[in-house]
């Protein structure tokens, strides 16, 4: 199934509206080897004082190669004491993943990570269960 | 109704970081995966998740079928007054299933 | 007695029986993932098998026909009862005198004296209600029954174990005994010890029963697999149970 899609550039420049983004500040942690694309751990920490008047106001995640570049979007603020999310995503295939930042200054961050997928080795005939 | 687990610390100190753990069974399907006989299966995902504390918003996410299925979320909100967190979870037709647990903050 | 020896020494090197691994080099499959995927077992908030246990709990209190019993009204709380029953199921039943595992006993129980009708192999309901038993033997090591009446189907079950099936003429000891820790493409292969059934298989997106994951090697192989349920099934789990003796339990564990 042939599907198009934004670039990975693109997805991101309508995320900030064409803003400058900068790599820094986005610990992104995710392994560089999978052993399955349906569940893969990612952790997000943005080193930042959240606070009133300097805090991170979302963490983004776009990948590659998937059929769709939006991962997940998170809404934080001052109340969330610490920049750092967690969650686990879906990659279709070996790939470039970003992580995104905005903070309460309209400033953009990013970190990416280059991810290899590996599949099963037998796929399962769903069909019989 | 699914199932839902949520994690979070009976008891804190006031102005203590908390983590916050919250997952939900659910099949998150894509629609871009094809049946047995070839037909598309129809997307199902949860698309927002929102925790509230004490009846305000500290935490959202925009989730798209990209997020697993089963999808987990950890996050951390500043320990401010005992009270109740609230997770809802609200999915592509619009309806919405939630959990709760107290905190109680010295 | 040497004559013996190299006699039957002899009769290995003919038939070709695949090198069982010696019990220090036993490994469970949890020893083959990467950390992370370590972890989301470890973590029981994490741990999306869990979300099984939790509605397993729920149905153990729940009656499951009007009037009817609820596994609680016989068993009460589970963490008692059920302490170590899946570490040395499959059992011997007395009624079919044949074995039974976990999953074949909850819907004897519930046909027989919860009048209810039986769950599907698949049906989330059955894996719960086999997820929150099995999770009761968490940590405890794998100590099959010592019951004698056990031993013909549990060679049986080595015997399907050793045997190259399919259009692949593959055998379970082909991978599993002989090239475990070695790729089957970009997977490592384990061991096959079935330690943290139900478990979460992430390329199920799901909890499975150790019937699935086998079916999934027979098709593998190409061969026809067993129909969920088969006797064949269950002594191949009795087998690998012994196999697997001394392993620590990890329902509900988590596999790629």
């Amino acid at each position: 199934m042939k599907i198009s899609r934004p670039t990975l550039d693109e997805a991101i420049d309508s995320f900030t509206g064409g803003a400058v983004v900068r790599e820094g500040r986005v610990k992104f942690e995710i392994s560089p080897l999978v052993e399955n694309g349906n569940a893969v751990p990612v952790s997000v920490e943005v080193d930042s004082p959240m606070t009133e008047t300097d805090h991170v106001r979302r963490i983004a995640l776009f990948n590659e190669k998937n059929p769709q570049a939006e991962v997940v979007v998170f809404h934080l603020g001052p109340r969330s004491g610490r920049a750092r999310v967690a969650t686990r995503i879906r990659l279709a295939a070996s790939q470039t993943v970003v992580a995104l930042a905005e903070t309460s200054s309209g400033d953009f961050w990013s970190a990416k990570a280059n991810v290899i997928v590996t599949l099963a080795a037998c796929i399962e005939d769903i069909s019989q269960q | 109704m699914t199932r839902a687990l949520v994690n979070a610390p009976k008891t804190a100190r006031r102005g203590e970081v908390i983590e916050i753990r919250a997952m939900i069974q659910h099949v998150m399907e894509t629609g871009y995966r094809e049946g047995p006989n070839g037909v598309t299966i129809p997307r199902n995902i949860i698309r927002r998740f929102v925790c509230k504390y004490a009846g305000e918003e500290i935490f959202s996410a925009e989730l798209f079928p990209a997020i697993s299925a089963n999808p987990y979320m950890a996050f951390s909100t500043v320990a401010t007054e005992s009270g109740t967190l609230t997770f809802e979870w609200t999915d592509d037709k619009g309806e919405t299933q939630s959990a709760s647990a107290e905190i109680t903050v010295t | 007695m040497i004559r013996l020896i190299s006699l039957s020494l002899l009769a290995c090197a003919s038939v070709g029986i695949a090198a069982e691994i010696p019990l220090q080099e036993r490994r469970s499959g949890f020893e083959f993932m990467s950390p992370q995927t370590q972890a989301m077992q470890a973590e029981e908030s994490s741990n999306p098998g869990m979300l099984w246990v939790a509605d397993g709990e729920r149905l153990w209190g729940e009656p499951h026909a009007p009037d009817g019993k609820s596994c609680a009204s016989c068993h009460a709380e589970a963490t008692k009862s059920m302490r170590g029953v899946a570490a040395r199921y499959p059992a011997f039943d007395e009624q079919t005198k044949r074995p039974i595992d976990l999953m074949g006993r909850i819907n004897q129980c519930r046909v027989q004296r919860q009048g209810a009708t039986p769950l599907t192999q698949q049906s989330d309901e059955l894996l719960a209600l086999t997820a929150y038993v099995a999770y009761q033997s968490r940590g405890m090591p794998i100590a099959p029954a010592a019951d004698a009446r056990l031993q013909p189907f549990r060679e049986n079950g080595r015997a399907w174990f050793e045997r190259r099936l399919g259009q692949l003429q593959l055998s379970c000891a082909s991978c599993h005994d002989d090239r475990w820790g070695a790729r089957l493409g970009g997977s490592v292969i384990p061991q096959g010890h079935p330690t943290g059934y139900p478990l979460y298989r992430l390329e199920w997106q799901s909890v499975g029963s150790l019937q699935r994951r086998l079916r999934g090697c027979l098709v593998g192989v190409r061969a026809q697999p067993f129909e969920f349920g088969a006797p064949e099934f269950v002594d191949i789990e009795l087998f690998l149970m012994q196999r697997a003796q001394g392993l620590e339990m990890d329902t509900p564990a988590v596999r790629p």
